[in-house]
């Protein structure tokens, strides 16, 4: 879709978020959601990089069968590490935290959050969480695996478990506290006129992330207490030698860890259905459907951790119960994938650089999603458990979901956030890498942990080794494909093109204030008349502005 | 798409001074503070959840040695305690109260009875975890030179004496965690009883006072669960 040269920004010098006031004490004092969400999007790009190092060093180290490049136990911190700062530090906060704070205050028409300060104080718990963390990574780092099995965590591993559960520990409540101010911002603060049947689904995924943010972190945050008590006195609620049960931090790791998966993807689906119904330049397929899909999964979400027991001495009644959730947990994960297929159907898409990210997104999340089905089923996970293809089957839902949601809609409301826009070129050309890099990066290890090739191990069979390069080889194309963002989006901040109030020409109601949004997001409060994806015919809305200044009544 | 309207700031005729920046008027404030303190009490009732599964599973697993070890707690102190919280509850209730319909001398002195119901219930608990380390009873290595050493403790039949050390390992971390939101508690009703008195709180403007009240009532709840389940249970089977 081309850019909408009818609207210019209405003057160069007008007051927005980002030149209101200036220094540095205005940014880390600030309790504009706008800033915020600037504040996550660095730190959290510095994790992700410091997790992608990480994940170098093992891709690295997997070239030759042969352990060459690290130790056994400096093998096992690598990718512990890379577990931990991926997830908790990047994964979990990535969209709510960035994207999410920017933009569910101006989507239901809100001038902020409800709870500003909160929304400040969520992001210094994160920073202390993230210090903690990188302690224990200097400090000696941590082997445990993210997962912090008893007992290998509470006795026997030497590394340092307690300084990075901390920091877990600590991290947590920033997830919570987003969560809490997202679910009374979402009830409370809407527009005149924005019913819930009128927001955005991208509104909807948030609220069910944040269902799941509130009701699962406090259970990994009393269980990772409870570790590190168990591990500094030596007390005994998780080790069997004191009567203990490790099954019981099993059990409640995956309460919080399992559920947390919807946290990282749900509200990707969110942004995947904005840029396909907004690229599609057609209402979503089965609105109410998707919104719904969205709480199922959360519900849903919070019964099917025992499949992550299927080994681990559960009983198999349990596990016949946890099996059957499991399956079912797909069904609101298909509906939205067959309702943006739907979507797409005789609908004039544009293939700009968010779309591309999400039509790779609706590939590789049902690639990711599909396989997570041989997992439910009992007997073939008993063959898959603790193998590549886990690996490889999270990861196409954790990079080929959240992290191509999170680049499409990183580039689609780049306009809107910095006020100009992406070089498109550039944007189109390193989308493709990443695709072409991901899928050679994580497509030979579903065949890998078929054949049987454990996970977690850097020594294997040398009939393994082809696989391996060929996963090595994506992995450079990944990164490379990675990198090429960082550098134009940065560049674009000062060189792009000055993006229009509504660069898509769409009716959310985002786009109908400047860009970047002044400090109030709209000078006057909106009132909403249109539904989610209601678009007029082309003509009628170059005709009609709807800029938050043309008042076009009163009311 | 239809046409696009809007309204002016409903500021200037709700302007008061307690209003922020981002909200349309006191009513929606005040529903923003208090459904934001109710879903993170939703959070709490799931932190206290993963002790109360704990509890739970090992309380079925081993019954014996948890009604020992729990028949060890002081009953006269922990009764005690139950009904202290529960006139810090009534209390609490009345500072509410009193501030809604503009009663400032007493809501002081409601809040000022709560503040010392309060640290009279911490001040109990400090009695009894004394007593518990003079026994011994401070589970695993915590307490340099004074291991946990269950044998001032009556074992019922069938009891080990690493599952008492269990229960009171469940003991001290859910009382632990109790008073560590008892103190928070206090905490928020000092600083709600430092601006009652230079009166900032009334009729119009009480929702800092309504949400720390709701906070206070269930830190009072999560006691009211904690009592029978530590306190209580089995101790007909000693007598």
């Amino acid at each position: 879709m081309k850019a909408m040269e009818t609207f210019v920004a209405p003057t160069p010098a007008r007051i927005n978020y980002l030149n209101a006031t200036y220094g540095l004490k205005s940014w880390l004092l600030t309790r504009d959601h706008k800033r915020i969400a600037l504040l996550y999007l660095g730190s959290i790009s510095f994790f992700f990089f410091i997790g992608g190092l990480y994940a170098m060093f093992i891709r690295l180290e997997l070239l030759t069968p042969q352990g060459d490049l690290l130790q056994s136990t400096t093998y096992n911190k690598v990718f512990t590490q890379h577990g931990i700062i991926m997830v908790f530090f990047f994964l979990i906060p990535s969209i709510p935290a960035t994207l999410g704070n920017f933009l569910v205050p101006m989507m239901i028409g809100a001038k902020d959050l409800a709870f500003p300060r909160i929304n400040l104080l969520s992001w210094y718990i994160y920073i202390l969480g993230g210090i903690v963390t990188i302690y224990a990574l200097l400090a000696g780092g941590i082997d445990t695996g993210w997962t912090f099995y008893t007992p290998f965590s509470t006795t026997f591993s030497n590394s340092y478990v307690v300084a990075a559960g901390l920091g877990i520990f600590i991290n947590g409540f920033s997830s919570i506290l987003t969560g809490l101010n997202f679910i009374v911002t979402i009830h409370t603060m809407r527009a005149p006129g924005m019913t819930w049947f009128r927001m955005p689904l991208f509104i909807w995924a948030h609220y069910a992330t944040s269902l799941v943010m509130i009701l699962g972190t406090p259970v990994i945050a009393i269980t990772i207490l409870l570790l590190a008590f168990e591990r500094l006195a030596h007390i005994g609620i998780f080790d069997p030698a004191a009567g203990g049960d490790p099954v019981l931090f099993q059990h409640l790791f995956w309460f919080y860890s399992h559920p947390a998966v919807y946290i990282m993807v749900l509200p990707g689906m969110g942004v995947i259905s904005e840029l396909i119904a907004n690229f599609s330049r057609k209402n979503i397929f089965g609105y109410s459907f998707v919104a719904f899909s969205s709480l199922a999964i959360a519900v849903f979400g919070f019964l099917v951790w025992g499949h992550h027991l299927f080994v681990a001495s559960q009983s198999v009644y349990a596990g016949m119960i946890f099996s059957f959730l499991s399956f079912a947990v797909a069904i609101p994960s298909a509906i939205k994938v067959f309702n943006w297929t739907a979507t797409l159907y005789k609908a004039s898409i544009s293939y700009d650089t968010p779309m591309l990210y999400a039509l790779g997104f609706i590939g590789l999340f049902t690639i990711g999603g599909m396989t997570g089905l041989f997992l439910a089923a009992l007997a073939v996970d008993v063959h898959l458990s603790d193998t590549y293809f886990i690996v490889a089957h999270f990861h196409y839902i954790m990079v080929g979901g959240t992290l191509l949601a999170y680049l499409g809609g990183l580039h689609y409301w780049w306009p809107k956030i910095t006020g100009r826009m992406y070089p498109e070129g550039w944007g189109r050309f390193s989308a493709l890498v990443i695709f072409v890099g991901f899928n050679l990066t994580f497509l030979p290890q579903f065949v890998l942990g078929y054949m049987g090739m454990p996970r977690r191990y850097h020594v294997y069979p040398a009939e393994f080794q082809v696989l391996h390069v060929l996963s090595s080889a994506g992995a450079s194309i990944l990164g490379i494909g990675l990198l090429i963002p960082l550098f134009y989006l940065i560049w674009s901040m000062r060189y792009g093109k000055i993006a229009a109030a509504n660069p898509w020409n769409l009716p959310g109601l985002e786009w109908q204030t400047a860009s970047p949004p002044p400090t109030e997001n709209f000078e006057l409060t909106p009132i909403v008349t249109w539904e989610a994806y209601e678009f007029a015919p082309a003509e009628e809305t170059e005709i009609v502005g709807k800029f938050h200044g043309e008042k076009v009544g009163q009311a | 798409m239809a046409e696009s309207y809007t309204v002016e700031h409903g500021h200037a005729e709700q302007g008061h001074p307690a209003l922020q920046h981002h909200f349309e008027n006191m009513e929606q404030q005040r529903e923003a503070a208090t459904l934001g303190m109710w879903v993170f009490l939703v959070t709490e009732i799931m932190f206290f959840g993963g002790m109360f599964l704990a509890y739970t599973l090992y309380r079925s697993e081993y019954p014996a040695a948890f009604a020992s070890a729990s028949n060890h707690l002081d009953l006269k102190l922990g009764a005690i305690n139950t009904v202290v919280l529960i006139l810090s509850s009534f209390t609490m209730a009345m500072a509410v109260y009193s501030t809604q319909v503009g009663k400032r001398r007493n809501q002081i002195i409601s809040l000022v009875l709560t503040l010392l119901l309060g640290v009279t219930f911490l001040g109990i608990k400090a009695v009894e975890y004394h007593e518990k380390y003079v026994d011994n009873l401070i589970p695993g290595r915590l307490i340099p030179g004074r291991p946990f050493d269950a044998s001032g403790v009556h074992l019922l039949p069938g009891a080990l004496k690493q599952n008492v050390e269990m229960f009171y390992w469940i003991y001290f971390a859910m009382t632990g965690m109790h008073a560590v939101h008892m103190i928070i508690g206090i905490g928020l009703i000092s600083v709600i009883l430092f601006f009652t008195a230079r009166g900032r709180y009334g009729p119009e403007y009480y929702n800092p006072v309504e949400v720390s009240g709701l906070y206070w009532h269930f830190v009072d709840i999560v006691w009211i669960f904690l009592f029978p389940l530590l306190y209580l249970l089995g101790r007909h089977l000693e007598h």
